[in-house]
């Protein structure tokens, strides 16, 4: 079956006691067992509950992979990955990072011994040098955030296989509608699942899929003994999202084609940092790797100073001014003191995020709306 | 304040007073109103989603902003029963998207047109219904509106000198469906509201198999449209609501029944609604693309007799729809060829992708057998008087992908 058939029906069967068309949501969080030392299917909700095994199974089909786990939140799943090592272990990550996971791997993993050193992952030459005995791990994103710069997830699969790192890839960007790592050979894939995946802006959910099930049984055991799974409202809702993932998904990326595109001939745009723009250093990888789709996220340069950045940030009326992405509202941000505020500001620099950087969201609001917003709000400086 | 802005919702922070005046036809996309419409543009605890507000009752700072309230100086909430804020956002929402002045939501479409009913019509008053439509709609009339000394009549679908011919002067409402329930019957709005306005009779449309994607009927001055929300425009199968939208002037007496009779929906349905909206014009695209498709496949299929698909140059109402519908919907209805009702029943049984259920519009494709799954216990004769044959299948196409539907009807149809 098709994508958007299995999107709506795997993991979706039919409550076999009523027949109800979308399975119960189930609150409970105990489960009554058939006998002393004898274990049903649920036990207690951390270790596991029905609705929320309904979604990971859903997850797990769409990104081609055996296992899903669901967690609370994206930092909550990327945590279970890196409470895989210990003291002495080495991280390998990309320079153009969420900056969550920046602060995760800077800031929390650092108290444990662990060690992290971030490269520009679409260069060869800089994985190879950052690598080391002790390196077990190597994070890319998909898209990278917030340049959208295109890693070569086959080479990463490569260079990862030959040291015998686990290879970890934040698909929260592209969503499994438009590339699923797993089937390039990546060992994990992550997702902030708050964003395309529910994609209404309601819930608050983080995704771990592998292929592999011994690799899922030890994040499992990560999970169930830290508790960061999420709550079963929240798992309904992101399988409710992910019924409309695709046509989201293909709605969002044309539209947001057609901004980028409006934008680079804008006069007011120094530059415009989109995957799908042939001027994107990485747009024909991206091409390859994205099927033919090139995600809703852009980022963008006016041509003015700080103050007039901030007041194109502030000035649209249907781009709401937050943090987050990849729902249907359009949102706008700037990433130096948004979503990139934890990164130290010469690690910011180094990204090369400048103070006049701004990122869209692109939603699924009408296209000419949209490209009408940004023309009232560019025209503001 | 700029256009969207002002469909969009109140700029300012001040959340009690949100405006959420409705500016349709300013020539702001579909999908934008869809997601925005209805909504403050700046919500309580700057939350960029509604928050669901699980409350029975609201509480008045002192006694005189009671009065203030009494005196209509101050619109709020009073009691659960008379309103909540997630409706207020879904009346606004669903208003906008029908281009009416005002919607009404209700617990399910029949509590909506119950609610409609009872609010408009008085003992020796009389209604004239297009005699194809959904069987408990007439069981209510027939059965129920009976008992309080209306009078309904009926006329065949589609036959507009009959509804003329039956209107008298106690007539107070004419009512169809468009497309109607399940043979997809068009009706043309223009010659409809027409005699409604010569005689000054009102005119409702349900609009349920429609959608406000693909027809507005309000655009051509019917009174009253009527969905159940719990389809197409919910979309998820997981939710039941009504909608009434017209005139403020009109509804005010139809919301102020609806306070004393009950029939509001639960902040949670309410949300969901809210939330299936947002992506209302992509799920009708697809539903609307898989409903051709599989009518032109089912057409050529040599197992299939007959199909009823107002989409198809074959369907009666072909030239109305396609004057008053921009696509035509997920709802087909087919005959099989050479088959008695277990045979029928057999192909629905092999079916892999469509669940087997009634209902219709959500994500996921449900199949069944109208002589079975609601008039199962009908007279054969009444059933052929209402068109329901042994041999017929309802099929309401979900967004699942064309080919993999088609795919599993073509194995089914086989088997």
């Amino acid at each position: 079956m098709k994508f958007r058939t299995r999107a709506i029906h795997v993991g979706n069967e039919p409550d076999p006691q009523t027949g109800a068309v979308v399975p119960p949501i189930y609150l409970a969080t105990t489960f009554i067992q058939p006998g002393v030392g004898e274990w049903g299917e649920f036990d207690y909700s951390r270790s596991g509950s029905p609705t929320r095994k309904n979604v990971e199974t859903t997850v797990a089909d769409l990104e081609s992979g055996s296992n899903a786990l669901l967690f609370a939140s994206g930092m909550a799943a990327t945590h279970c990955v890196t409470m895989l090592f210990k003291a002495g272990d080495h991280i390998i990550a990309t320079r153009d990072l969420y900056g969550g996971s920046y602060r995760l791997l800077h800031k929390i993993c650092d108290r444990s011994g662990i060690e992290v050193t971030l490269v520009d992952v679409t260069k060869p030459e800089e994985l190879a040098a950052a690598l080391r005995p002790q390196t077990k791990l190597l994070w890319i994103e998909t898209i990278g955030n917030p340049l959208m710069s295109i890693p070569n997830i086959r080479q990463c699969v490569a260079f990862a296989r030959e040291h015998k790192l686990l290879l970890g890839v934040d698909n929260t960007f592209a969503s499994p509608a438009l590339c699923r790592p797993l089937e390039m050979g990546a060992d994990i894939v992550m997702h902030s699942a708050t964003k395309y995946l529910g994609g209404h802006s309601d819930c608050l959910v983080g995704a771990l899929i592998t292929a592999d099930p011994e690799l899922h049984k030890r994040l499992y055991f990560v999970q169930n003994a830290c508790g960061s799974a999420c709550g079963p409202l929240e798992a309904y809702l992101l399988g409710r999202g992910i019924k409309t993932l695709e046509i989201r998904m293909r709605e969002q990326c044309r539209t947001a084609m057609q901004i980028a595109e409006h934008l680079s001939r804008h006069p007011k745009v120094t530059r415009v940092l989109y995957p799908g723009l042939k001027s994107h250093p990485g747009h024909d990888l991206a091409y390859e790797q994205l099927g033919g789709l090139f995600g809703t996220m852009m980022s963008f340069e006016v041509d003015g100073d700080t103050n007039a950045t901030k007041m194109v940030c502030k000035s649209t009326n249907l781009f709401g001014l937050a943090v987050s992405l990849g729902a249907v509202e359009s949102l706008i941000a700037h990433p130096a003191t948004m979503s990139h505020a934890s990164y130290a500001p010469e690690a910011r620099a180094a990204a090369g995020i400048s103070d006049r950087l701004i990122r869209l969201s692109v939603g699924l609001e009408d296209p000419e709306d949209l490209i009408a917003d940004l023309d009232q709000a560019l025209s503001q400086i | 304040m700029s256009a969207i802005t002002r469909a969009t919702g109140d700029n300012s922070a001040n959340h009690h007073s949100a405006d959420r005046t409705k500016l349709q036809q300013d020539g702001i996309g579909f999908s934008t109103l869809s997601v925005h419409a209805g909504e403050a543009r700046q919500k309580n605890a700057d939350s960029i989603t509604d928050p669901i507000c699980c409350t029975s009752t609201y509480t008045f700072t002192n006694t005189q902003s009671i009065i203030d309230f009494i005196e209509q100086k101050q619109p709020r909430e009073e009691y659960g029963r008379y309103g909540n804020p997630n409706e207020k956002v879904v009346e606004a929402k669903l208003a906008a998207l029908d281009n009416a002045e005002e919607a009404i939501v209700y617990s399910s479409g029949m509590a909506a047109i119950v609610g409609l009913l009872m609010a408009k019509l008085s003992a020796g008053d009389e209604i004239v219904f297009f005699d194809e439509c959904y069987h408990r709609s007439r069981e209510f009339c027939y059965k129920h509106l009976a008992r309080f000394g209306v009078v309904t009549r009926t006329v065949k679908t589609g036959d507009m000198q009959a509804m003329e011919a039956a209107i008298n002067d106690r007539t107070k409402l004419l009512v169809s469906e468009s497309p109607t329930n399940p043979h997809l019957t068009c009706v043309d709005l223009e010659q409809f509201v027409a005699i409604g306005k010569a005689h000054e009779v009102e005119t409702l449309i349900d609009a349920t198999l429609a959608t406000p994607y693909n027809v507005r009927p309000i655009d051509y001055g019917v009174d009253y449209v009527w969905h159940s929300a719990t389809k197409y425009l919910g979309g998820h199968n997981d939710l039941l609501a009504g909608v009434i939208a017209g005139s403020k002037e009109k509804l005010d007496s139809v919301r102020h029944l609806r306070g004393i009779l009950g029939g509001i929906n639960s902040p949670h349905n309410l949300y969901l609604l809210e939330r299936g909206l947002k992506t209302f014009e992509l799920r009708m695209q697809r539903h609307n693309a898989n409903g051709q498709a599989i009518a032109e496949f089912l057409e050529q299929h040599p197992r299939v007799e007959k199909v009823y698909y107002p989409g198809l140059k074959s369907h009666p109402s072909h030239e109305v729809a396609k004057q008053f519908m921009k696509g035509f919907g997920g709802l087909i209805t087919f005959n099989v060829k050479d088959a008695d009702w277990r045979e029928t029943a057999n192909i629905i049984d092999a079916c892999k992708i469509p669940r087997i259920g009634p209902s219709l519009g959500g994500v996921e494709s449900l199949i069944e057998q109208p002589m079975v799954m609601s008039y199962f216990n009908y007279k054969p004769e009444d059933r052929q008087k209402f068109g329901i044959y042994d041999n017929m299948i309802r099929l309401a196409c979900g967004i699942e992908n064309t080919e993999d539907l088609i795919a599993d009807l073509a194995q089914a149809l086989e088997s």
